[in-house]
């Protein structure tokens, strides 16, 4: 047990901060369109500064770095203030599994623009009907000549609206098992036949979208792993979700933590017990799931697959900052409910995040199931082996 | 970074579970909790294999490891609740050891005498019988009293032997603060251990007991508080082996200092004092009217839980603290 940085991870967390320091990431621009543009921008100063594929191979661009010195990036990001890049979705989920699954023309068409944020990327996952049970999906892939007609609706899109792309899962074969008859596309988002409509969230922010998408047309050579292969690329995508991205959210939720604490001194009601018992309890639960990731990234460093604290990661970060945005008001006063504000928004915001990336409840039937090896629930019962993967998503954002 | 323990103390804790799983199984606890003993003829043979002495210094007849290794230990003997009088010996050797009080440390670390640490007042664990007691104050001084102040009490852990002081008249030993952050995380450590072991419980007893036709196991509501009792467990594994690493070696890591062992031993102490005592309940619970029985097991672990998570402060007592410090650390930076 060392719980100390290597020299190596330490020099890489060096040689990031020197970066930082001089490309600082600057305030959040006001605005839908002009906080895209800032992420947009951002990530291609990270691109130029070989930080944009930082846990992606060599070969295809990145730095290849380790698990390890991924977590660190994203710690050093989140310490940083520093956005997520514009196309997160593109570096952390459809550039790995077109690394997976890719043909050579695939990898060679697709996977330079992710880096350099030119083609923003998407993911067509989720249905109105097909959440938790993704793989009861109904968008509906035909083949005409060397072209797919695809008909469906799809939700919880983010990035939407500025995406070329989109990782798009639909039915190719009706009479197939469930699973089975599921092909996976890469979908041009510039047609006629795909719809963007924002969906208003709670916030009253549209954060999502709806898709709907009519006849849109894929061409053959834009099928990712081959025809009725589409659950097990789809499974990859998932799996991908836990990279490192916890790590940025860990350190977000240390800030808000910290700013409480800095908030409740002043005002002296840290000198109220409550008041401090309640913020120390976040301050442990922040801390442990700080140490349980970097448990976690131990365990699969070490023997290659992660032990059973990995799953518990999401869970107690969603909780965490339930807990936490609830507690703001008490302490942040009238200023954390009014409409418009930082905290109001975070209050509202982290109703999605026992939802979003597989819900909690499922969380608990998958670390039953696999971790703790209870026999699967009944036939009926929701979400078993279906949305199994589905729980270890750590994104903040729906399919985002 | 490698937060996974090393081959060392992997093969510590390998030897420590078979040792205990084939010596101390549930039919000895059993034995020795319905008779009020402790089990001479293990703690012998733990003593002969030098378990007191583990984190006690070579030069004190120890095997000067450190306090991860003490907690493996510590967390096999709560997965175990083993009837020996090993946690007090061992928090008293910590105690010793800081205040360079070291007649009695050679002794302790070879298990020919008991020890035993603990407040005034309170319920300390392995005091009856023990040949010395450290006693602490509120302010984190240690006091060395005979092991014949000690009032016996007739706790309902009966798996050892508890007994308090009131007045703790004997050989000042100065400050202990750093011994009790120590005992802190040997404690969270015994509570993992004593967590793990119900959990373990829990799913072998769902899995078997069947109603309805099928597994209890099969119902999410019995599944969704399995999978708490694991997120209980394992955050506690998580904060427990930081502090004790900060213990050992974070003194000379960046940012190593008295205070971040202070809230991280205390993090430790209330989250598993908390956590295992929400376990070991949900233990009793999903075994169903078994569970409440005086023939199943689990409720060993419940007293011991109890007793565990009330020594040397609880959770409410430890978020407290953890506030003040917080606080003030941010003051600091902020300053």
């Amino acid at each position: 047990m060392d719980l100390t940085f290597t020299e190596s991870e330490t020099a890489f967390r060096d040689e990031l901060r020197d970066w930082l320091a001089t490309n600082p990431p600057g305030p959040e621009p006001e605005g839908e369109d002009a906080g895209y543009n800032w992420r947009r921008d951002w990530q291609r100063k990270l691109n130029e500064g070989g930080w944009a594929g930082v846990h992606w191979p060599t070969e295809y661009g990145g730095r290849g770095a380790s698990l390890m010195e991924t977590a660190i990036f994203f710690e050093e990001m989140g310490k940083a203030k520093a956005p997520l890049p514009a196309n997160v979705l593109g570096l952390l989920l459809a550039g790995p599994t077109i690394m997976i699954w890719g043909t050579p023309e695939q990898k060679e068409r697709y996977l330079q623009p992710i880096l350099s944020a030119d083609e923003i990327w998407c993911q067509g996952f989720s249905e109105p009907d097909a959440g938790s049970d993704l793989a009861a999906l109904k968008t509906r892939a035909v083949k005409d000549g060397d072209e797919w007609v695809v008909t469906g609706q799809k939700v919880w899109t983010s990035g939407a609206q500025y995406s070329k792309w989109c990782m798009l899962v639909a039915r190719t074969d009706q009479d197939a098992p469930k699973h089975k008859g599921l092909s996976y596309f890469l979908m041009d988002m510039e047609q006629p036949g795909v719809q963007v409509v924002p969906l208003k969230q709670i916030t009253g922010d549209p954060e999502f979208n709806e898709l709907f998408i009519e006849e849109a047309r894929i061409p053959d050579e834009n099928l990712l792993g081959g025809v009725g292969n589409g659950w097990k690329v789809a499974l990859t995508t998932l799996m991908n979700e836990r990279a490192g991205l916890g790590f940025f959210l860990q350190v977000r939720l240390r800030q808000l933590v910290d700013e409480l604490y800095d908030e409740a001194a002043s005002s002296g009601m840290l000198d109220d017990p409550r008041v401090a018992d309640a913020l120390a309890d976040l301050h442990i639960r922040t801390e442990i799931l700080r140490l349980t990731a970097y448990r976690g990234l131990s365990v699969i460093e070490q023997y290659g697959q992660p032990g059973p604290e990995g799953s518990l990661v999401k869970w107690l970060w969603s909780e965490t900052n339930q807990i936490l945005t609830q507690l703001a008001p008490g302490i942040v006063g009238p200023d954390a409910l009014t409409a418009g504000t930082r905290w109001s928004y975070e209050l509202l915001r982290a109703r999605g995040n026992t939802i979003e990336g597989g819900t909690t409840e499922i969380l608990k039937n998958i670390i039953a199931e696999r971790v703790l090896g209870l026999p699967r629930a009944g036939r009926n019962a929701p979400g078993r082996r279906d949305a199994g993967p589905t729980a270890v998503r750590t994104t903040a954002g729906g399919d985002s | 970074m490698r937060f996974t323990l090393s081959e060392d103390q992997q093969e510590i804790k390998r030897t420590a579970k078979d040792l205990l799983a084939a010596r101390s199984g549930v039919a000895a606890l059993r034995q020795h909790a319905e008779a009020g003993t402790y089990d001479d003829a293990l703690w012998k043979e733990l003593s002969e294999l030098g378990w007191p002495g583990i984190a006690v210094s070579e030069e004190h007849g120890g095997q000067g490891l450190g306090l991860v290794e003490l907690c493996v230990l510590v967390e096999e003997l709560g997965y175990a609740c083993a009837a020996v009088p090993f946690l007090g010996s061992a928090l008293a050797a910590l105690a010793l050891e800081q205040a360079d009080e070291t007649e009695w440390l050679p002794r302790l670390a070879s298990g020919e005498a008991r020890g035993a640490f603990g407040a005034a007042g309170t319920l300390i664990p392995d005091a009856a019988g023990a040949d010395v007691v450290v006693v602490i104050d509120r302010e984190g001084h240690g006091t060395l009293v005979e092991g014949s102040a000690v009032e016996v009490v007739d706790a309902i852990d009966s798996t050892r032997r508890y007994g308090e002081v009131q007045d703790a008249q004997g050989e000042p030993l100065g400050d202990v603060c750093a011994a009790l952050g120590r005992a802190l995380v040997v404690v969270s450590a015994e509570l993992v251990g004593v967590s793990q072991r119900t959990l373990d419980m829990s799913i072998e007893y769902v899995k078997d007991r069947k109603q309805f036709g099928v597994p209890v196991g099969t119902f999410q509501a019995v599944q969704h508080k399995a999978a708490q009792m694991l997120l209980d467990t394992e955050g506690g594994r998580s904060a427990t082996y930081f502090a004790a690493w900060t213990a050992d070696a974070g003194a000379h890591a960046e940012g190593g200092s008295a205070e971040r062992l202070a809230v991280a031993a205390a993090s430790a102490k209330a989250w598993t004092s908390d956590r295992a005592r929400d376990t070991t309940a949900s233990a009793i619970q999903l075994h169903g009217g078994i569970g409440f029985t005086w023939e199943a097991d689990v409720h060993w672990f419940y007293k011991r839980a109890q007793l565990d998570a009330a020594f040397l402060g609880g959770g409410a007592e430890h978020r407290a603290r953890i506030s003040q410090l917080v606080a003030a650390e941010r003051a600091g930076a902020t300053a």
